[in-house]
C-alpha cells in the first residue's frame, strides 16, 4: 500500500472551489514535486495532507492513518508527516537547539538528554552542529530553514511536506537548503514538495505533478515531463517559468 | 468636639490604604488566574466554550463595575449566601478584572503570527502544549505593558467598593470628612494617595512598552 493516498479530494474556501477531485498515491521513498501557477491549489493540497486545512470531500491517508478533524487522530497523523514552511516558522524565543528539542520533549516525552542528543545529531545532519545555542534572529534565512528541517526530522516522520521552502530566501541561500533536501531524498525520505525550482525538481524528483485549476492536470517522470509536456497548459507554464 | 490635625487625617487615610492595596492585589492576582482560564477557553478549540467565554467578557465589560459590586453584595445575600463587604468586593473585582485581562491577553495571543500555530501543530503538539510552550511565551512579551497599565484601573476600581461599606481609602475619606467637615483637605489627600499608588505603575507600563518595543524592533 502506498504511504500517502489522496483520494478524490475536494476543498472549498467559501464559494471558492480550490481542489476539484484530486487523487494521488505516493510510495514510501518517493520524491514528488508539485508545480503550478499560484492559485492552482498546490499549497492547499499539501496543507490538507497533514490536516492544516480540512477537506470538504474525499479522503487522505498517511501510513494507513486517515486525515480527520479528530484531535487525537490528527496528532497521530502529524507524527508521521513533518512539514517545512516558506517562512521557516522557527520559535523565536528558543535557541536553534531548543527548537529541535521542544516537540520531542513535549509530544514524545523524550528525556532531556536524549532529546538534546537527537537535536545535536539532526543539526549536524543539516550542517549546523555549531549553531545549537544560536537564537533564530542570529541566523540567516538559509540557516533558519535548515534548523526547521532538523526540527521536523527530529520527530522521525515517515514523510516530509515542503511548502515552497526556498521562496522566501535570498538567491545565494537557496542552494544550501536544496542540498539538504537532496541529501534527504538520497537517504530515502519520502518527500512531497511544492516548488518553483524546476531544475531541482528535474534532477532530484521521481515524479512531477502539474496542478491546474484545482486538478492534477499532468504528471510524469521528470525527463519526459519537462522535455515533452503533453498538455498546452503545462507547455505554457513551463514556457513562462523558463522565460 | 476634638480638633483633627492634618497628621490625624493623614494617618487615618494611610492606615486604610492597606485595604486598598490588599483588595487591589486580590483583584489583580485573582483576576489574573481566572482571566487565564477565560483566555484559554476563549482562544481554544470548538464552538461552545469560546462563545461562553466571549459572553462572559462582554457581560463584565458591558456593565458598570458598581452594578457588579451591588449584585455581588445584595444579590448573594438574597440567595442566602452570607456576604461581607470584603468577600463581595473581592469577588466582584476579581471577576471584573478577569474579563478585562482575558480580553487584553487575547489581543496579545492574536498578535502571535499564525505560522507559529501551524508549525507547532505540524509537530503534533496539542492546544495546551502550543499555548504553554510556543504562544504564551511570545504573547507575554507583548502583554506585560498593557497588563501593568491595567493594574492602575484595578486600584482606581477599588474606590467603588466603598459604596458597599468596604473600608478602603475612599470610605475612610468619607468618614473622616463627616467628622472633620474638611472635605477639600481630606479628598485632596485621598486623591494624592491614589496618585502615589498609580503613578509609578503608569510610568512602569510606559517604560516597559518602550523597552519591549525597542527590543522587538531589534
Amino acid at each position: 500500500m502506498p504511504l500517502i493516498v489522496i483520494d478524490n479530494v475536494h476543498k472549498h474556501f467559501g464559494a471558492n472551489h480550490v481542489l476539484k477531485g484530486v487523487s494521488l498515491s505516493i510510495e514510501a521513498g518517493e520524491v514528488i514535486a508539485v508545480i503550478g501557477k499560484s492559485g492552482s491549489g498546490k499549497s492547499t493540497l499539501l496543507r490538507c495532507v497533514n490536516g492544516l486545512e480540512t477537506i470538504s470531500e474525499g479522503s487522505i491517508t498517511v501510513d494507513e492513518v486517515p486525515v480527520s478533524t479528530h484531535e487525537t487522530h490528527l496528532r497521530e497523523l502529524r507524527l508521521k508527516v513533518g512539514m517545512i514552511f516558506q517562512q521557516f516558522n522557527l520559535f523565536p524565543h528558543l535557541s536553534a537547539g531548543r527548537n529541535v528539542m521542544l516537540s520531542q520533549q513535549v509530544v514524545k516525552k523524550t528525556a532531556t538528554d536524549e532529546a538534546e542528543r537527537i537535536a545535536r545529531d539532526m543539526l549536524g545532519r543539516v550542517g549546523l552542529a555549531e549553531k545549537f545555542d544560536a537564537m533564530p534572529d542570529q541566523l540567516s534565512g538559509g540557516q533558519q530553514q535548515r534548523v526547521a528541517i532538523a526540527r521536523a526530522l527530529a520527530m522521525q516522520p515517515r514523510a516530509l511536506l515542503c511548502d515552497e521552502i526556498t521562496s522566501a530566501l535570498d538567491p545565494e541561500l537557496v542552494n544550501e537548503v536544496l542540498a539538504v533536501v537532496r541529501a534527504l531524498a538520497d537517504a530515502g525520505m519520502t518527500l512531497m514538495m511544492v516548488t518553483h525550482e524546476m531544475r531541482f525538481a528535474r534532477e532530484v524528483c521521481d515524479r512531477v505533478i502539474f496542478m491546474h485549476q484545482g486538478k492534477v492536470h499532468e504528471t510524469g517522470a521528470p525527463d519526459e515531463f519537462f522535455s515533452r509536456p503533453k498538455t498546452p497548459e503545462l507547455q505554457q507554464f513551463l514556457g513562462m517559468v523558463a522565460a | 468636639m476634638s480638633d483633627f490635625t492634618l497628621w490625624d487625617i493623614a494617618r487615618g487615610l494611610l492606615l486604610s490604604a492597606r485595604w486598598t492595596i490588599a483588595l487591589s492585589l486580590v483583584a489583580f492576582i485573582g483576576g489574573g488566574v481566572v482571566g487565564l482560564l477565560v483566555l484559554l477557553l476563549r482562544t481554544g478549540r470548538g464552538h461552545a466554550l469560546p462563545v461562553a467565554a466571549r459572553t462572559y467578557i462582554e457581560l463584565f465589560q458591558g456593565t458598570p463595575l458598581l452594578m457588579q459590586l451591588f449584585i455581588a453584595f445584595f444579590g448573594l445575600s438574597l440567595l442566602g449566601v452570607d456576604t461581607t463587604p470584603w468577600g463581595a468586593a473581592g469577588l466582584a473585582l476579581t471577576l471584573w478584572a478577569s474579563a478585562f485581562l482575558a480580553e487584553i491577553w487575547r489581543g496579545c495571543v492574536d498578535a502571535v503570527p499564525r505560522g507559529q500555530w501551524e508549525a507547532s501543530s505540524s509537530l503534533a503538539m496539542g492546544y495546551l502544549q502550543q499555548m504553554r510552550h510556543v504562544v504564551l511565551p511570545q504573547a507575554m512579551r507583548i502583554a506585560i505593558a498593557p497588563t501593568v497599565g491595567f493594574s492602575v484601573q484595578v486600584i482606581k476600581g477599588t474606590a467603588l467598593a466603598s459604596i458597599i461599606g468596604f473600608m478602603e481609602i475612599s470610605k475612610a475619606g468619607t468618614i473622616i470628612t463627616n467628622a472633620t467637615f474638611k472635605p477639600f483637605t481630606v479628598y485632596a489627600m485621598v486623591a494624592a494617595l491614589y496618585f502615589i499608588l498609580c503613578w509609578p505603575l503608569s510610568r512602569l507600563a510606559k517604560h516597559l512598552e518602550r523597552k519591549l518595543n525597542a527590543a522587538h524592533r531589534h
